[in-house]
């Protein structure tokens, strides 16, 4: 039974950023670290995520990008619906598939699709998009809290962790039930800055429930470097050079739209 | 979750066999969008391509009351939806409506479908102040046929295209970012040239992040007069949900409550075994047969409801 664990999604092939959020939990007391899928997307050098997750006994979830590329189909799933969106997810995803082991492929086909915990008193369900669908968006401004309520009945849950969508967000829901989108370590989250989050789920005063979310500062400059040297498109890079999102904004609703730049 | 776009199903039709002699039954897998047909059929315009043959005058269906909305919110929370739609005919004709999508927004995220012509001034202020209020999304889906005044006008009626863009003004103004809603009556190989008019119009009129959404035509009400209905062989068969998603169709995810209670999906109100009940949970345990032509467009183009955009920036 844990105390306080660290969690995190969308590491998009972000190995810099990875590095940085092991030692920052791990300095902050936390006593396993999660990974909540999407491993492989945007960034350079895929495999270099892999011995990292190893190294350090990371426990994952398969996101819909690990299952793509693990069974080897043809696109990401991602769920966009726009030309321009699916024409960069097209560009990551081939260079994504085209650099991953196949070793590191097979390992991606037989990740779990959810992990339980228990945290103190809490059931603790970890998934990707939603505990009942791998690419569901659950956004803040478009997801009831009744919704949610009904997501924890249904799947004996205190606590559903999921990522996908990129932007971290929580909602205490009734009866101390929680649910926490633990945001991305791969790309920034729209919000203009260049730094990263993960979540600290960990139990105060006893029993309380705190999700805490952490900005990690890596050496981004770094990454975009390594970006353009793959010939990654300038999109992406502009993104972790800017901390604004140039691609994947039609899944936006209005609310997070709005708050980026594009 | 695919968008507008036709999967890729292979459906040997067998043109000569026409109509199916049992049709597939779709059931409710949750419903996670609750519909509002929250004007009726009430419309201050009658459009060509209207696919429930809304008018001034069509009182087949009536307004809905903010009581009457009240009830289905409330009965939706123990059922777990997830997102709120209102529609019609013209939401805004609704004299409620401002307190319906108010009350809303306290249950959850609320999208209206507009024609766009009757956001004054101190409705979209109004609007503004509601959304700003709430922790959910307000989205506003503007309905336009046209980049030009005389290609929208052919189609929605004289006067339309410079109201309809005045009201998209003013949104933009206020912050919101309107989905523009497109019903496509076009062919497949003018798609970019009309995508950049659309884009070009919209920026000229202050729109600089314009979202745009492009749906299939429905040839059924006025449209099918219009273009021309469907053909004969266009059914869903049993067959061809064998390895489809049915979770694409609106009608696995998906209830419309009315005046007149609650109906399958809000394309097929006006089809008298649509009807599936007075409350939520009625109309939640039952499924529905897939019997009407316009389910074949559905079953073509997938979830063509829902928010996510189709058409944005250019590539
Ligand atoms: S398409 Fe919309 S705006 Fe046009 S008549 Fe029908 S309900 Fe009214
Ligand atoms: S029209 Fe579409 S949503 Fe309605 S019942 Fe037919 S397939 Fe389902
Ligand atoms: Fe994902």
């Amino acid at each position: 039974m844990f105390k306080k664990i660290a969690l995190f999604g969308g590491v998009y092939s972000n190995y810099l950023a990875l590095e940085e959020t092991i030692r920052d939990a791990h300095r902050r007391g936390a006593e396993a670290l999660f990974c909540l899928g999407d491993l492989g997307a945007f960034g350079p050098h895929p495999d270099r995520v892999f011995p990292l997750l190893r190294e350090y006994r990371i426990a994952v979830v398969q996101g819909n990008y690990d299952h793509s590329i693990g069974n080897g189909l043809d696109d990401c799933q991602c769920g966009y619906t726009d030309p321009r969106d699916n024409y960069f997810a097209r560009i990551s995803y081939r260079y994504t598939f085209a650099h991953t082991s196949e070793e590191n492929r097979r390992w991606l086909k037989q990740l779990p699709t959810e992990i339980r915990l228990q945290l103190g008193p809490y059931r603790v369900l970890l998934c990707h998009g939603s505990p009942r669908k791998m690419n569901e968006f659950l956004w803040e401004s478009t997801t009831s809290t009744h919704f949610l309520e009904k997501l924890c009945e249904d799947y004996q849950a205190d606590v559903i962790c999921a990522t996908h969508t990129g932007i971290h967000w929580q909602r205490a829901l009734s009866g101390k039930r929680h649910f926490v989108n633990v945001g991305a370590i791969g790309r920034p989250a729209n919000d203009g800055r260049t730094e990263v989050w993960y979540t600290m789920l960990s139990l105060e005063d006893g029993d309380r429930l705190e999700a805490t979310f952490v900005p990690v500062s890596y050496d981004y400059q770094r990454l975009a470097h390594e970006m353009r040297r793959e010939g990654l498109p300038e999109e992406f890079v502009e993104t972790i050079l800017t901390g604004w999102w140039t691609t994947c904004l039609e899944v936006l609703p209005a609310k997070e739209r709005r708050r980026g730049r594009f | 979750m695919s968008g507008i776009q036709a999967p890729n199903v292979s459906c040997n039709l067998d043109k000569a066999s026409r109509k199916p002699t049992r049709f597939p039954l779709v059931r409710l897998e949750a419903l996670d969008n609750l519909w509002f047909q929250v004007s009726g059929t009430l419309c201050n315009i009658a459009c060509e391509h209207c696919f429930i043959s809304c008018s001034p005058t069509n009182h087949s269906f009536e307004f809905m009351t903010l009581e009457q909305v009240k009830g289905y919110l409330e009965e939706s929370v123990r059922l777990g939806v997830k997102e709120y739609y209102f529609t019609g005919g013209e939401p805004f004709m609704n004299r409620q409506i401002l307190d319906i999508l108010e009350l809303t927004l306290q249950y959850g995220p609320a999208t209206v479908l507009t024609n766009g012509m009757l956001l004054r001034p101190r409705v979209v202020e109004r609007l503004a102040e509601i959304e700003a209020q709430s922790i959910y999304s307000l989205e506003i889906r503007l309905s336009l046929d046209g980049y030009t005044e005389e290609m929208n006008d052919a189609i929605r009626g004289k006067g339309v295209f410079q109201k309809a863009m005045a009201g998209m003004k003013r949104l933009v103004e206020h912050g919101f970012l309107p989905i523009i809603t497109v019903a496509k009556t076009w062919e497949d190989s003018e798609d970019e040239a009309v995508l950049e008019g659309f884009l070009n119009t919209l920026r000229a009129h202050g729109y600089q992040r314009p979202r745009i959404k492009i749906l299939p035509s429905l040839r059924i009400g006025r449209e099918a007069a219009r273009s021309h209905g469907y053909e004969d062989y266009e059914y869903v068969s049993e067959e061809m949900m064998q390895g489809y998603d049915a979770s694409n169709l609106i009608c696995a995810n998906s209830r419309i409550a009315t005046s007149k209670g609650v109906y399958v999906c809000p394309i097929l109100i006006e089809a008298r075994d649509a009807w599936l009940g007075n409350t939520l949970s009625e109309s939640a345990a039952v499924g529905y047969r897939l019997r009407h032509q316009a389910c074949f467009t559905c079953y073509m183009f997938g979830s063509i409801c829902s928010n996510f955009v189709s058409v944005g920036r250019n590539v």
